[in-house]
């Protein structure tokens, strides 16, 4: 996800678009992003070690991005 | 001495042909550089990387090709102090590559933006813009989608009061922050620029306002001023 404080131009004209739909009440609409791994890893906490190596490494932009692992 | 300058080519790369043109006909001795390289041709002076749609900006722009064996040669070029140049792809692969900071952003107003850009020289203060004079209006192409560029308050006052802004928008095209068109790195000999000077070489570009970026590079090769590469 975006960071807070980082405008999201798609997400503000995507609230437009939903405004205009009449969908009453979006504050405010952030766009991100789901990648999803298959990982020969069997241990959970492993998998997490080294997902968050690859976030860090590539998948995300700290500059401008969060990122949360989530283990199925 | 002749400037030796490589330009890289990446798979998506598109305006590798146009740097190569412009800095020959600056006067440079050019090669091209496959991105699968792991070692840059010894003795180059300037490392170019080009504009286009490097591995079809997918993830993020340039965030592929800034993983690129050939990219971790020119980080290590960069730190020894060779000069490198970043055009629009180029200067996204070099942020992403964590040559210069920030991030390059889709611009504020959703659309891909081609266009004749009106620039400030920011800084005449480097080897790509010391044929220019601080605050002379120039005019060089910007084609981008994403080009808006973003830095954190600190970064931005640090960009500013070390004189690193080489180029700004005078009409900000795409929201970037404080209408930012390009930045130096901390030692001033890592360029990164969304307009295109290599676009503007040639009077039937409709503009020559870019072929002194690459003439002031060839001259301050020539005067033996290229110190650290």
């Amino acid at each position: 996800m975006l960071k807070q404080g980082v405008l999201d131009p798609q997400g503000e004209a995507v609230r437009h678009a939903l405004g205009s739909l009449g969908f009453p009440g979006v504050g405010d609409v952030r766009i991100g992003k789901v990648i999803e791994l298959d990982l020969d890893a069997t241990d959970e906490a492993a998998a997490r070690v080294q997902v968050d190596a690859m976030c860090r490494a590539l998948l995300a932009n700290p500059v401008i991005e969060t990122y949360v692992v989530d283990i199925a | 001495m002749t400037l030796r300058a490589g330009v890289l080519v990446f798979p998506g790369s598109n305006c590798d042909r146009d740097l190569v043109v412009a800095l020959r006909r600056a006067g440079a001795q050019v090669s091209t550089v496959w991105h699968k390289d792991a070692a840059l041709p010894v003795g180059l002076d300037l490392v170019a990387v080009p504009g286009g749609f490097s591995f079809g900006d997918y993830l993020r722009c340039g965030a592929i090709a800034a993983r690129a064996p050939v990219v971790r040669a020119v980080v290590a070029f960069a730190r020894g102090g060779g000069l490198v140049l970043g055009v629009c792809n180029g200067f996204q692969v070099l942020i992403e590559a964590g040559l210069l900071p920030g991030a390059l952003m889709r611009n504020a107003g959703l659309r891909f933006v081609c266009a004749p850009a009106d620039l400030f020289v920011g800084t005449p203060d480097s080897p790509f813009t010391n044929g220019y004079a601080r605050s002379e209006t120039v005019t060089f192409p910007i084609a981008h989608h994403d080009g808006a560029y973003f830095a954190n308050p600190e970064t931005l006052a640090r960009l500013e009061g070390e004189d690193r802004v080489a180029f700004r928008y005078r009409a900000n095209p795409n929201g970037s922050c404080g209408g930012i068109a390009g930045v130096l790195s901390e030692n001033r000999r890592v360029l990164g620029l969304m307009p295109h000077p290599e676009r503007a070489v040639d009077p039937a570009h409709g503009g020559v306002d870019g072929g002194r970026v690459f003439a002031a590079l060839v001259e301050t090769a020539a005067a033996g001023a290229l110190q650290g590469a």
